[in-house]
């Protein structure tokens, strides 16, 4: 019973993921390979998805979606095909990397709290609450108006905003392992703070740590967008999703396809990152506690290391 | 009862004391001169400027600026904008009232659409109503609301007419923006609430109840429900802030005169008596309505009073 509650507990944190059918497994695998190769394609190589450059400007002003251009054109004659390509990448790039400058902040500061001694663990813990007491977004606005608009403060915004969250479920994770046994016998057989948690803490922290880092990369990818459609990330002309639907807005009433194409792509990358993180999430499963590379042997074989216990609906 | 209050109060003491802190050294972490951005294109001499920066106290060294900005700030004095010369006091609680309505009618919206579709969902998992209830949510969670915002509009203005798509003021200005705002937090409310009724139907009172006679809606609506509302008035309370911020941005998108366009306005002209001001309002209110929620579980389920959870 008590397990069924803890369960219970970190599925209302990390969500509700749905029981692990065999077809499920299946379609996690695939759009988890296919998003991130979509995600690769689209950060590396644009130009082999749309032939046109996005800032070319042309005569057919205003088109709508139709055959030569498939997502119309802009009021500058711009293909929104080419534009909705291009734009992925400095949102793409913003979330991610503000979500990978956020997990690496937030685990060195969630461990050096959970390792340190009572009284310097208060005082991290509460910064770490001031911080959790002030929205996410009115953080990265904050960082944004000390910083100057761009994909670089929308990085730091980001990043500095999604920490706080990041260390204090890594706080409370390590406070739990440090009383297990593996833990307690390296420190009885003389290892220190520093070696102790590099050998053992971070790595038994490692799968949640990717489930979290995942999770986040869907309400990164909001953040990110909400902040260049205030038009504080790239400037026109350069591309990005929210700044064009946030341009497209003032012609909303005549040529519609001008915000709804950037509005789709980001719910679409929103939609996917929340599935891969769910998926994961059940596919590792962190409340397990295996490590990592454990977990992804078991994720991607369906086959659990050591136990011998079939998988659930292995074929 | 009252020491369970006292010490709710006592934890957010240190929390106001650092958001002041923060708003306090938001003006010196931005790039630049404060009198030099304030006398920008007048052509001031720099013997103008360091009068200025006099006046401002900015010479003095920064425990000092603290203590004059706390004082201030005890008074209801949140200084002057740059711009606008105006008491920033004076603008922001001009604009609060509209920014709180949107925030209050978004949040009705969360809970009216998301508590039901939540029940329905726990109360028959799996069945077709939750599958489509679990559809709903998942897409709100991905949809921006600003991008449903424009969604809405264009069906609900441009094409069928039946809405305003800019605030007029009345009550029909606010059904468009309240929606588009509070649509992903009924998501969440709905994931929520779904997911605790299921844990709560397999729990021994629910058999009991059942065992007793209960009928399946008062085994609902007097047990189950009841235990599950504990999480959702918490995330409600958590995400307020989030829905302020959100509102903010939906005013934007709606011409509404509230407290959003007035920071977003004011991060771009890196005025920053402005955004201190909005800073210290939005983080006091925040930790104002944790409080509030702190102390309605702590009212609803007794036990949260002693572990001192919540």
């Amino acid at each position: 019973m008590a397990s069924a509650s803890t369960a219970a507990a970190s599925a209302v944190i990390l969500g509700d993921p749905a029981p692990p059918t065999p077809v499920r497994r299946r379609l996690g695998q695939a759009v988890l390979v296919i998003g991130s190769a979509i995600v690769l394609l689209l950060l590396v190589a644009p130009g082999l998805i749309a032939h046109v450059s996005p800032t070319v400007t042309g005569d057919d002003i205003l088109r709508p979606p139709g055959g030569a251009h498939w997502f119309g054109t802009d009021q500058l004659g711009r293909d929104m095909f080419s534009r909705t390509i291009y734009g992925a990448r400095p949102v793409l790039a913003a979330s991610l990397l503000g979500v990978v400058l956020a997990t690496v902040a937030g685990v060195a500061l969630g461990v050096a709290a959970g390792v340190a001694p009572r009284w310097l663990n208060s005082v991290i813990m509460r910064i770490i609450d001031v911080l959790l007491a002030l929205p996410v977004l009115l953080i990265a606005l904050i960082l944004i108006a000390t910083a100057g608009s761009g994909v670089r403060s929308i990085v730091i915004a980001i990043g500095v905003a999604f920490t706080p969250g990041f260390a204090r479920i890594v706080e409370a994770s390590v406070r739990t392992l440090r009383s297990v046994e593996y833990v307690q016998a390296a420190r009885v057989f003389g290892s220190t703070g520093t070696r102790t948690s590099v050998r053992h803490l971070i790595p038994n922290l490692m799968t949640e740590v990717v489930v979290l880092g995942t999770s986040a990369v869907g309400w990164a990818v909001l953040t990110a967008t909400t902040l260049s459609f205030l038009g504080l990330g790239v400037q026109l002309p350069q591309p990005d999703w929210g700044s064009d639907l946030a341009a497209g807005a003032t012609n909303l009433a005549t040529s519609w396809w001008l915000s709804t194409f950037p509005g789709l792509a980001i719910t679409l990358t929103i939609l996917a990152a929340n599935f891969i993180g769910d998926y994961l999430m059940t596919a590792l499963d962190p409340r397990d506690g295996l490590r990592l590379s454990q977990n992804l042997t078991t994720m991607l074989t369906g086959r659990r290391p050591g136990n011998g216990r079939p998988p659930a609906g292995a074929a | 009862m009252l020491a369970y209050v006292l010490r709710r109060l006592a934890a957010a003491v240190p929390v106001v004391f650092g958001i002041t802190i923060v708003a306090f050294l938001l003006i010196h972490l931005v790039p630049g001169d404060p009198a030099k951005i304030l006398l920008f294109g007048t052509n001031a001499t720099p013997a103008q400027l360091a009068n200025l920066r006099r006046q401002l106290g900015l010479e003095d060294p920064l425990w000092r600026q603290y203590f004059s900005f706390i004082s201030q700030l005890l008074h209801g004095d949140l200084g002057t904008s740059y711009l606008t010369q105006n008491s920033v006091a004076h603008e922001i609680l001009s604009r609060t009232p509209s920014t709180l309505e949107l925030t209050g009618a978004a949040m009705v919206v969360a809970v009216v659409i998301g508590v039901p579709l939540g029940m329905l969902g726990g109360a028959f998992p799996n069945s077709l109503a939750d599958r489509a209830a679990r559809a709903v949510s998942f897409l709100g969670v991905a949809v921006p609301y600003f991008f449903l915002a424009l969604l809405l509009v264009l069906l609900f203005s441009v094409r069928l007419h039946w809405l305003p798509a800019i605030d007029n003021g009345s009550v029909t200005g606010l059904i468009l923006p309240a929606v588009s705002l509070g649509w992903g937090y009924a998501a969440i409310l709905t994931r929520l609430v779904r997911g605790r009724l299921i844990e709560e139907y397999r729990s021994e009172y629910v058999k009991s109840a059942r065992a007793r006679g209960c009928t399946e809606w008062r085994v609902l609506l007097r047990h189950a429900l009841r235990n599950s509302s504990i999480p959702a008035i918490t995330t409600i309370g958590l995400q307020f802030g989030n829905i302020l911020t959100g509102a903010a941005i939906t005013e934007v998108i709606f011409g509404r005169p509230g407290l959003g366009s007035f920071l977003a306005t004011a991060i771009s002209n890196k005025n920053i008596p402005v955004v201190q001001g909005a800073v210290v309002v939005i983080g006091i209110g925040y930790v104002l309505i944790n409080l509030i929620v702190d102390l309605i579980v702590g009212a609803v389920d007794p036990r949260t009073r002693a572990a001192g959870l919540a």
